[in-house]
């Protein structure tokens, strides 16, 4: 028996000794007694608490009896902080007739219609009007009526009969997403959520008030009247729509999908999704999706057979490999899990092919996931975050709220280098505006000043860094964060790349091999005619490289393409062979996201018609060519991948695959020096071209969602309102903007968050395709803005 | 100007002092001329060439009870800021809506000086670095004459940055309400100065003192309390507390309204004045109007449990009406005489209440309008005997246990003492149920004349039916 020395037994002095319901329970200093109670059987009802956001005890739900000095005393749990020695009854016969008696007033007005609400049977006020409730109601008069639903936005609809003003969406619309755009209007009786006059609901993250509501009040469109939630089967699984990697449950019904909801994991989403993620799902169940496989006729693409389809793209692979290896090359593979791009990766390195990119000219070069890494946690626990990002709010909304709440909450503080106002820039400690191409110099020159070099010693430093313009070359970022780590040697990055599963491609080795070039290299010799066989993982260059002349001509000289991929594309339209693969939800694996985290994605419905997923193809079309990779299950080729890739070597525990994910072996190797590259001045009547994307673009998932499709916004140009009066043209005039000899006409808007001299355009929007604008090869890009006259 | 009103509010022609209305005589009252002629920001100057912690203990000693309606003592409430953090904020709430009190705002409209002086040397005694006057939406006079009265404040010197050369400094900034009977609750007060909905916060952690306006420590005064402060500081602690008595020294303002002869708002001496002595004194409401028979009053405001008269010789002081069942709150007596109907009167409060509820929390919210709602049928006359017990029911949702009523001698009732408890953040939930509840114990029979009474029909005995032939008989 050891014997401890009682002095040394330390004792936690932020944990607090409480009961509750006799029985002891430990707590956290500050923590409120329900979030105790969650950690105990006692179950206390609630509708307005919700333990990421602020407390406010409105619905008097969680009302509980605290002992004082004075005898118990009823107070709400959801706002009453533990203390040390506190006694709290949940469930004695004064809380029961006050839960009972809440429960009642909130049903009072309540309509009642459980058999036509989606919330009926997961519903908290249905099932707490269960457990907690008088059985029967005694108010008899006329309950209030509103007009039922009414839009409040594009996706959500609000019925105001059923809502208990409980305060959860418009508190989330505020306090998390930033987007006050709802809130409470009118009083007492009459109080209702509402948006404000002429101005929807627009949120990036409106669903996430659906998911929250605990009544039918808030529903949204994809899911209205679809499925019971009974008949719902789900499985949990990862998002695979950017790189922030949220945990979601996905629920079908009858094998269709029919609903995403977000799961609340500590490391990344917190339960929280944006839009994009939560709804595109609809692509998947789309009746636009390819079910057989494709091949090229004289009549164009015709339904085919695996069998005649792989034999076809086998021959075409066997014949361009025997002119030349360097004849063949792949790109994309960043849409699938980390097991399909390790089988593709497999199959190229047995023909030999090194021309591989899983990138598409839109990202930065591999090298920076071989810096010192940061997690989403630690960046958001830095005392400093330096933001050389893509807008987060329009790529990688979740992390924009991650970061925002850390900045909201002055746990940290944001260092913005941005060439136009971002999602974050409002919360910025100081967010500092450069020309496209100058930001290494701005950014030596800021971090000089005193006040950064003060900010800077007082913590962690963590730099998120992206790829923030696409008209703009890659150097320039990377010289930027050169001149970052110069200043802060022991700053750590977080890699901000937006493909879903662009970082476990890239470390299967679905990236250049053996010093070959990148995509746009590869672009490039295909269209000086020296590829003959282009295969695409799930890649449409035409929309994602930022040059659609390069790619047309790629296109227009490779001899032979197949293409793996849910959709015909404008890249695959020709294409010789078209396989159909399986979509997200359609298979099992493992996806990695930004900051290095591995984590299960799971088949919830039957693939499409009999399209598979894409390491089955590889290993099929393998066998095609006489290759065998030697795996014949999923399990195997997991085994194998772990195996292979030091990076994976973690990736051997299952239970935390499946829930908060495992971070992958990294080693900080490498370093990046600070670098320059000459710029020349602008033309000053020319405006600097900022090209980036929005969360609602014409990506393939979102013009294929019915209910998303409808949001994405024409092609617009945007610029300083002061410069709109310089063009002499008022707001939303069509206008020419031109580069050389190239001109496209579109409207040009007003936005302040602009600076002189620069012109912002969001790329792959619909109506009028700015890509030819973008030239890949040049430093910046800088265009005329004309009147037609 | 000699000009002086001879029933101005207050006014008394006995000996009986003035504290807070010694200037209401005077036409001129709201001037800056006539208050420094009549010893206006004496008390500030003689504050300023003192230690503030020497005010702050004297208004300690002086025992000066909040006039709001809570009675908290205004130098203990000082005493629970913490020390050291910076800035803190003077908040004086001007919001006053009470149904019956219309005290403050012949404060603000008589002598806006007197409150401005207050509220100064309540800054200075509590270490406070800015004030904010905020005045219901509705008082457009009192807005004026404060408003003008501050710039002559400002003007001669007696706000603003180093007072009257001092290293004091303080600015007052005005603001208008906008209309809501729960601002006048501190925390709703609070969120409504930040630009918020005015809907009450939870306390705690929201306690005021620690955690106010913008998060920082802030003192919630009532308009009266601070208006004490110049004559105490002028005349002392002795003068102070030699009037009313121990546990209430000094007077308070009440606003007497309904059927009395001379209504108006009067200056009585705490702990001392009774009911009686207000309601039927000569030098106050001179009796019943048409001289009726008193039925029932509200002592402390349309949020109060009514007495009648059995309680008529209490006098003004929270630790006698509290044991009896209600409280003094806003300083506001509502007389209703023998004509009043009873069940339309307190309908007319419950009305106000449910109203007035913000629809933050569900009982108030929910409960508030249902119980106007089965009194309004009661009135309507379609109530029936079964809505009584409801009544009693929705109320027990809003206040479980006992609620608190006056003894009465010939219903044979004893008193439930004050407070209730309450599901609700704040008071607007249980003040609706308040005049339902006093109503229905008081005067029961009232509502049972106007109810229809059912009758069940037992199943199992079919005779019964023959005596009673429908089910709903009027009584």
């Amino acid at each position: 028996m050891t014997i401890v020395d009682p002095e040394k037994i330390v004792v936690d002095p932020n944990l607090v000794n409480i009961t509750i319901n006799d029985k002891p329970v430990v707590a956290r200093k500050g923590e409120v007694i329900i979030a105790a109670a969650d950690r105990t059987d006692d179950f206390i009802p609630r509708f307005c608490y919700h333990p990421r956001m602020s407390s406010v005890g409105m619905c008097r739900q969680c009302l509980v009896e605290v002992e004082t000095p004075r005898g118990p005393m009823m107070v709400v749990s959801c706002m009453t902080p533990v203390a040390e020695g506190q006694i709290v009854r949940t469930a004695t016969d004064n809380v029961k007739k006050a839960q009972e008696g809440v429960l009642e007033l909130l049903l009072a007005n309540h309509p009642l219609d459980c058999p036509v609400c989606d919330k009926g049977g997961e519903c908290p006020l249905q099932d707490q009007a269960f457990s907690h409730g008088p059985g029967e109601s005694r108010f008899v008069e006329e309950k209030r009526h509103y007009e039922k639903p009414i839009a409040i936005s594009d996706i959500v609809y609000l019925d105001r009969e059923r809502c208990i003003l409980c305060d959860r969406c418009t508190r989330f619309a505020d306090e998390v997403a930033g987007d006050p755009l709802i809130s409470f209007t009118s009083r007492g009786n009459d109080t209702q959520v509402m948006t404000f006059p002429e101005e929807p609901f627009s949120s990036y993250f409106s669903g996430n008030t659906v998911q929250i509501c605990p009544v039918g009040a808030l529903t949204a469109k994809p899911y209205r009247f679809k499925a019971r939630p009974w008949d719902l089967n789900e499985t949990e699984t990862t998002c695979t729509s950017c790189s922030v990697g949220c945990r979601i449950v996905v629920q079908s019904s009858r094998d269709e999908l029919v609903r995403f909801q977000g799961v609340d994991v500590d490391p990344v989403n917190w339960g929280w999704l944006c839009d994009r993620g939560r709804y595109n799902f609809e692509s998947v169940n789309s009746t636009e999706r390819i079910t057989t496989p494709l091949i090229k006729s004289d009549s164009g693409l015709v339904q085919s057979s695996w069998s005649v389809a792989l034999d076809s793209a086998a021959r075409i692979i066997r014949h361009a490999l025997a002119n030349n290896a360097d004849s063949v090359a792949i790109l994309g593979g960043a849409r699938g899990t980390n097991e399909d791009a390790f089988a593709w990766a497999m199959l190229a390195d047995e023909l030999k092919v090194n021309q591989r990119d899983s990138q598409l000219g839109d990202g930065l070069t591999p090298e920076i996931f071989n810096l010192a890494q940061a997690t989403i946690d630690e960046t958001c626990a830095a005392s400093t975050i330096i933001l050389l990002s893509p807008d987060l709010k329009e790529e990688l909304p979740v992390l924009y709220l991650r970061i925002r709440d850390a900045a909201q909450k002055r746990k940290s503080r944001i260092i913005e280098f941005s060439s136009h106002d971002s999602g974050l820039t409002p919360y910025a400690w100081r967010s500092v505006a450069f020309e496209p191409g100058r930001q290494a110099q701005v950014v030596r020159e800021t971090l000089e000043t005193k006040d950064m070099q003060e900010q800077i010693q007082r913590g962690e430093v963590v730099v998120v860094v992206g790829r923030a313009n696409l008209a703009e070359n890659e150097a320039f970022t990377l010289h930027a964060l050169g001149e970052v780590l110069h200043a802060i040697p022991n700053a750590k990055i977080l890699p901000v790349l937006r493909r879903g599963n662009v970082r476990g491609a890239v470390a299967v080795g679905l990236t250049p091999q053996q010093n070959s070039g990148d995509a746009i290299d590869i672009l490039t010799k295909a269209a000086a005619g020296k590829i003959d066989c282009l295969i695409l993982l799930g890649a449409n260059p035409l929309a994602d490289v930022a040059d659609s002349i390069l790619v047309k001509q790629a296109l227009a000289q490779i001899r032979n393409v197949i293409s793996i991929d849910t959709f015909i594309t404008s890249s695959n339209q020709n294409a010789d062979v078209v396989l159909p693969a399986a979509a997200f939800a359609e298979k099992n694996g493992t996806t990695t996201n930004l900051e290095g985290r591995v984590s299960n994605v799971t088949q919830q419905i039957t693939p499409r018609g009999t399209s598979r997923p894409d390491w089955m193809i590889a290993t099929e079309l393998g066998l095609s060519l006489g290759i065998d990779l030697g795996v014949s299950s999923l399990d195997e080729l997991h085994q194998k991948m772990i195996s292979a890739i030091p990076e994976f070597a973690s990736c051997d525990n299952e239970a935390a695959i499946q829930s908060d994910g495992v971070l992958m072996i990294h080693d900080a190797l490498a370093t990046i020096s600070r670098g320059s590259k000459v710029l020349v001045d602008r033309n000053s009547y020319d405006y600097r071209l900022i090209v980036s994307r929005t969360m609602y673009d014409a990506a393939q998932s979102t013009i294929t969602s019915n209910s998303l499709v409808g949001i994405i916004t024409e092609s617009t140009i945007y610029v300083h309102p002061l410069d709109l009066a310089r063009i002499g043209v008022v707001d939303g005039t069509n206008i020419r903007v031109g580069v050389d000899e190239i001109n496209i006409v579109l409207p040009v808007r007003a936005h302040s968050g602009i600076h002189r001299g620069t012109a912002w355009l969001p790329y792959n929007h619909t109506n009028v395709d700015i890509r030819p604008l973008l030239n890949i090869a040049a430093d910046v890009i800088d265009v005329r803005i004309e009147q037609i006259k | 100007m000699s000009t002086t009103f001879k029933h101005a509010p207050g006014f008394v022609s006995g000996d009986r002092p003035k504290i807070v209305t010694s200037r209401f005589e005077f036409a001129d009252s709201f001037t800056i001329e006539r208050y420094l002629a009549t010893d206006g920001y004496k008390g500030l100057r003689a504050a300023l060439t003192r230690p503030a912690s020497e005010i702050h203990d004297e208004v300690k000693s002086a025992t000066v009870l909040g006039r709001g309606g809570a009675g908290f003592p205004a130098g203990t409430k000082w005493g629970l800021t913490p020390q050291q953090v910076w800035p803190r904020y003077l908040v004086v709430n001007g919001d006053e809506s009470e149904p019956g009190t219309y005290k403050d705002r012949l404060l603000m409209e008589r002598d806006p000086h007197q409150l401005i002086e207050g509220c100064l040397i309540a800054c200075y005694a509590a270490g406070l670095s800015q004030c904010f006057l905020y005045i219901r939406g509705e008082m457009a006079l009192a807005q004026e004459r404060v408003a003008t009265a501050l710039n002559d404040a400002y003007a001669a010197g007696y706000v603003g940055k180093n007072i009257l050369g001092s290293k004091f400094s303080v600015d007052i900034v005005l603001h208008w309400g906008a209309g809501a009977y729960v601002v006048g609750e501190e925390t709703a007060l609070i969120e409504s100065l930040e630009g918020n909905r005015g809907m009450p916060r939870l306390k705690p952690p929201f306690f005021p003192a620690v955690n106010g306006l913008y998060g920082q420590p802030t003192i919630v005064n009532n308009v009266e309390t601070l208006a004490n402060l110049p004559w105490l500081l002028c005349n002392g602690v002795a003068a102070y507390t030699a009037i009313g008595t121990k546990t209430s020294p000094g007077t308070r303002m009440v606003a007497v309204s309904g059927h009395v002869k001379r209504p108006g708002v009067f200056e009585i001496i705490n702990g001392i004045t009774t009911f009686r002595d207000l309601i039927f004194g000569e030098e106050f409401c001179g009796g019943i109007k048409n001289d009726n028979k008193l039925k029932a009053f509200v002592p402390g405001g349309g949020s109060a449990p009514w007495f009648t008269a059995d309680q008529l010789d209490l006098p003004f002081e929270a630790s006698q009406v509290g044991p009896a069942g209600s409280m003094l709150g806003s300083g506001a007596v509502i007389v209703m005489d023998e004509t009043t109907d009873i069940p339309a009167a307190a309908l007319t409060l419950t009305h106000f209440y449910a109203h007035e509820s913000c629809g933050k929390c569900t009982p108030c919210r929910e409960g508030g309008t249902w119980l106007e709602r089965i009194m309004r049928r009661i009135v309507d006359g379609d109530g029936t005997d079964a809505d009584l017990q409801q009544l009693l029911e929705v109320g027990a949702m809003i206040c479980p246990g006992d609620f608190p009523h006056a003894a009465n001698e010939k219903l044979g009732l004893t008193a439930v003492p004050f407070p209730y408890k309450m599901t609700t953040i704040c008071f607007v939930g249980p003040s609706a149920f308040a005049p339902v509840h006093s109503a229905l114990t008081l005067f029961r029979s009232e509502f049972e004349s106007r109810v229809t009474k059912r009758v069940t029909i037992p199943v199992t005995s079919v005779s019964s039916v023959k005596t009673v032939a429908t089910a709903g008989v009027h009584s």
